[in-house]
């Protein structure tokens, strides 16, 4: 008898194993699933690998710290004299003077001594990349890419957190007024229509005015805002779908309690589409929160929107692609990670939704 | 004399439906309108009918799955062996007395939990009522699936719904329904959905679990030769009223109401070269039974055959 009952426990595990196996089998030949899941990833590995490297003693924290380190580049600048009059040869207009490595010897004040031909060694910020600095350093020396790492974590912590509680909400609401229905349906779907029209992002300056936010209050805002919001209608359609199935019936006739009901069939059959939600809603996140942080209404140290937010009010955003390091990093990684964990969720809908696989 | 399972009496089941601006023109659809059964012990009744006749409103009525407008429904209770009405039971007696009702559904595929295993699906029951501890319940599945014809219940047990065919998974709905051990089970076509193969087994295995158990169906069917089959009195419904109830013989060979006979005439014939002509209404026996009874609503015309004086002509035509 036991050992019957081991062995089918066995069984069962290998059944379940065989099940997640067949699941990852679909995943996998969606190819942009597994381009998101790529994508993922590699920002996963920044987000950990930095603290590794502080750890390890490889980076030194006074250096490389995304908000207090401090690196001076050394640099070598040709003297020169720029002409009163362009075109010339070496320079089309006035603005071209000087160019890259020369310094103009009129604003050399502080060097008086020096003479056109010769070299100035100075320290420059922002620095472009270098070996010791992979992504050069921002306007007050510090590593852009020790940024990009601090700005993945906060990402991933803010996405994350609130795409769970933004998903949890909408899932025990959207259940609740599929199977109560009556006063408690018509409210909470009043209650979603009104979060649905009010404007997020007006709605997030006028509580980042009122309060400081900070990443995880800003998480919960946009989860709490999230989980009220639309999300409660698609996850209350699809319980009501769930509820009217015979094996809610038959556990009805059989005596099983509304709780019982609610728990052990409508939720675990909405599970699914919660977690496709929730992976889509991490991109909704991570898109507010640079946002806000580009309107400088965020009171965070460091991250992807604040990067932008620096090199905008230190003047490099419209300086085009001379100071690219400063703006082109935190704006892909923004649009990559938005876009992997969107990916993700298309490959998720794919094994979730029968109806969308190929076959 | 045998006792009765189930006695109902001038069961009605209305949906209120409202149009208009603010809901102004309010009315009432009588989906089942004032019918009466009863079904003796280990005997079965078929419901037959059209789509949309009311059949599964009754089943659902009588499963409590929608409360009834009016009507007075006893169920057998098998404690005290006495008929005795639901309608005044508190939640906890209400609870215990679902014991004693089960229903198959009609689609094998909607009425298991595809995220559960057959072990777990045909446990609920007991689970929810708490019966016997861990080993007694796994016991009884075993048991149960081996009664229905799942052979061996080790190979069922940790499998999901959908790695099961459908006439397998409509034994497991049919183990998940014995396993209470009721008296009185409501079939609400369970068989309609399967291939004609297995059909012939699975009523086969539901006639023998009622000869062993004693166990007494509502058969819903539209299909007058599956109720030929399986049940020992027929009702015809139509347009929520049953119109005619007999003895399953009796009713196929003699039937009198013109809708019964308009029923048995669309039987298909398995002969490609027999053609099918409409059957013309013909209510001149019906009107004698209604000129000849002007008081009661359900005429017996002899040896159980009972048939409804209302006038169905406008209905019909």
């Amino acid at each position: 008898m036991s050992n019957n009952l081991k062995e089918q426990e066995e069984l069962q595990k290998q059944l379940r194993k065989d099940a997640l196996r067949k699941n990852w089998k679909l995943f996998s030949q969606s190819k942009l699933g597994m381009i998101g899941l790529y994508i993922v990833a590699f920002f996963l590995f920044l987000a950990l690998l930095q603290p590794f490297l502080f750890i390890t003693g490889i980076w030194n924290p006074a250096i490389y710290d995304p908000v207090v380190g401090y690196d001076q580049i050394k640099a070598e600048l040709l003297v020169i004299e720029c002409p009163k009059e362009y075109p010339t040869e070496k320079y089309e207009s006035y603005s071209d003077c000087p160019g890259p490595g020369e310094v103009n010897i009129k604003k050399l004040y502080m060097a008086p001594d020096l003479k056109v031909g010769e070299y100035y060694d100075t320290f420059i910020q922002p620095a472009p990349p270098s070996k010791t600095h992979l992504l050069g350093t921002d306007s007050l020396g510090r590593d852009v890419f020790s940024q990009i790492m601090e700005g993945s974590q906060v990402a991933f912590v803010l996405g994350l957190l609130s795409a769970t509680l933004g998903v949890g909400i909408s899932t025990i609401l959207g259940t609740i007024a599929a199977f109560f229905g009556g006063r408690v349906d018509a409210y909470l779907m009043r209650q979603s229509d009104l979060i649905l029209m009010l404007p997020s992002l007006p709605l997030l300056f006028i509580i980042s005015a009122f309060a400081e936010l900070k990443v995880w209050h800003l998480a919960v805002v946009l989860g709490v805002l999230g989980g009220l919001g639309g999300s409660v209608i698609t996850i209350k359609s699809q319980a009501l779908q769930v509820k009217v199935k015979p094996y809610v019936d038959s556990a009805r006739i059989t005596g099983g309690s509304k709780w019982q009901i609610l728990f052990q069939h409508i939720l675990p059959n909405v599970a699914p589409l919660a977690l496709l939600f929730m992976v889509f809603s991490v991109t909704g996140a991570i898109a507010s929160e640079s946002v806000l942080s580009f309107l400088g209404l965020l009171n965070i140290d460091m991250s992807w929107g604040i990067m932008i937010y620096l090199s905008q009010t230190d003047g490099f955003i419209f300086s085009g692609l001379d100071f690219w390091w400063l703006i082109l990093p935190a704006g892909l990684a923004v649009t990559f990670l938005a876009g992997g964990f969107y990916l993700v969720g298309r490959g998720l809908d794919e094994v979730f939704n029968p109806r969308l696989r190929k076959r | 004399m045998k006792k009765n399972v189930i006695e109902v009496k001038n069961l009605e089941k209305y949906y209120e439906i409202s149009r208009g601006l603010f809901s102004r023109d309010k009315g009432v659809v009588k989906a089942v309108d004032d019918i009466s059964f009863e079904i003796p012990q280990g005997e079965s009744l078929g419901l037959v009918g059209q789509s949309g006749c009311g059949k599964t409103t009754t089943a659902r009525s009588l499963c409590l799955l929608d409360p009834k407008t009016n009507g007075d429904v006893k169920f057998l209770n098998p404690e005290s062996q006495e008929l005795e009405s639901i309608d005044d039971l508190d939640d906890d007696e209400l609870k215990k007395f679902r014991r004693n009702i089960q229903m198959i559904f009609q689609d094998p595929y909607e009425s298991l939990n595809p995220r559960w295993t057959i072990k777990d699906i045909i446990l609920e029951p007991l689970n929810i009522h708490n019966i016997g501890n861990l080993s007694e319940r796994e016991e009884a599945v075993k048991e149960i699936l081996t009664t229905v014809g799942l052979t061996p219940p080790e190979n069922y047990m940790p499998r999901y719904p959908h790695e099961l065919s459908g006439g397998q998974r409509q034994r497991v709905s049919i183990a998940r329904t014995l396993i209470m051990k009721p008296k009185f089970v409501v079939c609400d076509e369970p068989t309609s959905m399967l291939d004609v193969s297995i059909r012939i087994s699975i009523m086969d295995l539901m006639l023998n679990l009622a000869k062993d158990l004693d166990i007494s169906y509502l058969y819903i069917t539209h299909d007058l030769a599956v109720a030929r089959y399986m049940c020992n009195r027929i009702a015809v419904m139509f347009n929520g009223k049953i119109v005619e109830i007999a003895e399953t013989e009796e009713l196929l060979k003699n039937p009198v109401h013109p809708y019964t006979k308009r029923l048995i005439s669309s039987i298909p014939v398995p002969d490609p070269k027999y053609k099918r002509t409409e059957y013309e209404l013909n209510f001149n026996e019906l009107d004698e039974i209604i000129s000849n009874n002007p008081d009661k609503t359900m005429v017996d015309i002899g040896g159980e055959h009972f048939i409804a004086t209302h006038d169905v002509k406008d209905i019909l035509y």
